[in-house]
């Protein structure tokens, strides 16, 4: 029997439709511009980014929106050195990715050929693992072998850089082995001694804690954990990466702790007396000066990275394995238990209503970012999928939206990278185009990435944009303010400030504006029945609002900034 | 300073050799020594790799992240077998040259090159044996010294 004699890039091709690959994001250039042109004749919908760090946060939101693999590709050069920001981001966020960068051709590797970067050198600390392909039979076997690392253990990023000459060179299908890698073994199943001991604690807490963030989102787990919380009792703080893996409103759900947390969460963790931390890292944005954190209580934590347990803080009982497995065992060696925790929920209870989070919007004053959030959420009768800047906005959405649903909530956490939420929100729409999308950012992000507006009305990508136009870098405003004597450097947007009204018009979007409070339910209203194009709103918000409560970095969270007042005493 | 030694097995794959490094660097610790060179089995090498004691368990963790790490074993002080080479040039004169020719015998180096003006020795040993030799040359003159990265075994109860 003869075989078909393929190319490289077929094979990529081909690859990525045997992994179930249905969307790619990228840009295309001379050293990736073989596989282009298979592409066009496949199923796979290839979306054109305007820039390489657009497509890089597309495939992110497709994939954090859904939890699979979200697939990028770029040239080499330039293509592939501005995929390096979203590449750190999905390291830091745990999201699965695959990117796939041309490479010039393998003979003129290293003689710094035109548009030749060090790819493989260059994304090594922003991924998770990577490949150079040096022979075009290798393809199908290596993409499987991405795809498996991606999206197994703790997931991440993976990129495969391919040669052009590769790209073109003639070979045939194999079909790929089943893989063989010795050195990469997740641990899934938790070691039952572990679990034992873990609910010997939990049986014997007063004040239990579950601390749950991105893990939980991952494992697809929210199910068990809320079967846990609510058997037995256990109030639940959910971290910015974890919001939505249990429900917002639910009387055990305390929300956000840290930084900008709300003052129960981060008290009610200060004054446990065991922590049952599952999916997290002990962040500093959660924990302020970990040698102030939780100081009273025990440590379980679970994780399905052995490297983040005893990290910073050391777990009483350490447990290596997949969240929902741990959840599962966590169930059933507890199965029988009565928790005493009722006056504990209570104090937490009556600390949630002596320490709301406020804030003060005037009929005639300028807008509030959290009222706005506010009025959006109420006029959205479907569960949104929202996707946030990185800065203010960012700590008022986690602050005031209700997240009752896992994957409904993206941000970039880890990293901090102002220009994802425009489009990761074109990512998310793409996978689901029935889905209300809010890309809800800030004018300092939005103008990071804003051309990729473009690439949503080209695409016919219905997203709904608001931009919470302050004028400033409001975060950077905010700590200028407190820790630099209200030294504005650099933190100011508006000598020049784009009519984003008419920007949005230009790129092929309705462009709205809303200055006032009598403007939001009208205008809200319209974008919310435009489903034919893009929206953005203008949201014109004050310009000198701060996000409390604050726990100052490097500070301790018993010591939390409530208001302006708190201020006059740091 | 207390010091412990690892056994890094490998997958023999391009990159692996920075990756580990990349790794150990990225998180800010210290190595002391590193040295790589293949097993007796087809496609693995082994790292041994010397680094500080607060930095170990992390270095572990992070470096068993790696796709390409198959196997890390912390190898127990008590029962290792340690060596490290060193090459060592130093000038010799008519005056000098029995005394230092003595000195290296008597450290059990061996000399493999002598000149007019030089002799270069050999020398495996601990690297305390081998910081001791280091001295006694130094009066003479090093001209240029040259030594491998430690390499470790454990050895059978
Ligand atoms: C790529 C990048 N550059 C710089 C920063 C630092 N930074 C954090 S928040 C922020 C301001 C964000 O401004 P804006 O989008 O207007 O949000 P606001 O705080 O005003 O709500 C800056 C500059 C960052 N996080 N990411
Ligand atoms: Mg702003």
């Amino acid at each position: 029997m003869t075989k078909e004699l393929i190319t490289g890039a077929e094979l990529i091709v081909r690859s990525l439709e045997h992994l179930n690959v249905s969307t790619v994001f990228g840009v295309p250039g001379g050293a990736i511009l073989p596989a282009y042109d298979p592409l066009y004749d496949s199923p796979i919908r290839h979306i054109l980014a305007r820039h390489e760090q657009g497509a890089g946060h597309m495939a992110e939101g497709y994939a954090q929106a859904t939890g699979e693999l979200g697939v990028v590709i770029a040239t080499s050069g330039p293509g592939a050195t501005n995929l390096i920001t979203p590449l750190a981001n999905a390291l830091m966020d745990s999201t699965p990715l695959l990117a796939i960068t041309g490479q010039v051709a393998s003979t003129a590797i290293g003689n710094d050929a035109f548009q030749e970067a060090y790819t493989v050198g260059l994304s090594m600390a922003a991924t998770k693992h990577n490949y150079l392909i040096t022979d075009a039979s290798e393809i199908p076997q290596v993409l499987k072998e991405a795809k498996y690392i991606a999206t197994s253990g703790r997931p991440g990023p993976v990129l495969v850089d391919v040669p052009k000459d590769i790209l073109n060179q003639k070979t045939i299908w194999v079909e790929p082995k089943s893989l063989d890698l010795p050195g990469y073994k997740p641990t899934l199943e938790p070691n039952p001694k572990m679990i034992q001991q873990a609910a010997t604690l939990i049986k014997s807490s007063k004040k239990p804690i579950l601390y749950v963030g991105g893990g939980i989102i991952h494992s697809k787990s929210h199910k068990e954990l809320y079967d846990l919380a609510t058997t037995y009792n256990i109030p639940v703080v959910t971290t910015l990466m974890g919001r939505g893996a249990f429900p917002d409103g639910h009387e055990l759900c305390l929300e956000m702790p840290g930084m900008h947390g709300n003052y129960t969460a981060t008290t009610s963790i200060q004054n446990s007396d065991l922590l049952i931390a599952i999916g997290v890292r002990f962040d500093d944005r959660v924990t302020a000066n970990p040698d102030f954190f939780a100081q009273n209580a025990k440590v379980i934590h679970a994780d399905i990275d052995p490297a983040e347990i005893g990290k910073v803080r050391e777990a009483q009982v350490p447990i290596v394995g997949d969240a929902k497995s741990v959840l599962i065992g966590l169930i059933e060696a507890l199965k029988g238990s009565d928790l005493d925790t009722a006056s504990w929920i209570n104090d937490l209870k009556d600390m949630k209503q002596n320490f709301p989070l406020s804030y003060d919007q005037k009929d005639d004053g300028p807008l509030k970012v959290p009222y706005v959030l506010e009025q959006l959420q109420n006029l959205t009768e479907e569960e949104a999928v929202v996707v946030s800047g990185v800065g203010q906005h960012q700590m008022w959405i986690s602050q005031h939206w209700n997240f009752t649903e896992p994957h409904t909530w993206l941000n970039s956490g880890g990293l901090g990278t102002m220009g994802y939420s425009l489009p990761a929100a074109i990512g998310a729409q793409t996978a689901f185009p029935d889905k209300l999308v809010l890309a809800l950012d800030g004018d300092g992000c939005f103008q990071m990435t804003c051309q990729e507006l473009i690439t949503a009305s080209t695409e016919n990508i219905p997203i709904k944009v608001v931009v919470f136009n302050n004028g400033n870098h409001g975060m950077v405003r905010q700590w200028q303010k407190i820790f630099y004597n209200s030294k504005f450097s650099a933190s100011e947007l508006t000598h020049h400030t784009p009519d984003y009204v008419k920007l949005a018009e230009s790129m092929g979007a309705v462009g709205l504006r809303m200055t006032k409070k009598d403007d939001v339910k009208k205008i809200f209203t319209e974008m919310l029945n435009t489903n034919d194009k893009p929206v953005l709103i203008d949201c014109v918000v004050d310009p000198d609002d701060m996000v409390f409560p604050m726990v100052p970095a490097g500070g301790s969270n018993d010591q939390i900034i409530m208001n302006k007042e708190d201020l006059k005493q740091l | 300073m207390s010091e412990r030694i690892l056994s890094v097995l490998v997958e023999d794959k391009p990159g692996v050799l920075a990756r580990v490094s990349s790794t150990i660097s990225r998180r800010g610790f210290n190595i002391n020594s590193l040295s790589v060179g293949p097993t007796h089995i087809e496609g693995r090498s082994k790292m041994t790799i010397v680094t500080e004691l607060d930095a170990v368990e992390q270095v572990k963790k992070q470096l068993n992240k790696l796709v390409n790490v198959i196997k890390i074993v912390e190898l127990d002080p008590e029962m290792t077998i340690e060596t490290e080479v060193l090459l060592l040039k130093v000038s010799i004169n008519k005056d000098t040259q029995t005394s230092v020719i003595e000195k290296a015998n008597l450290s059990s180096a061996k000399s493999v090159d002598v000149g007019q003006d030089y002799a270069i020795f050999e020398m495996t040993g601990s690297s305390k044996e081998l910081n001791k030799f280091e001295k006694l040359m130094k009066p003479f003159g090093i001209i240029e010294m040259v030594r491998g990265g430690r390499i470790a075994i454990q050895s059978n109860l």
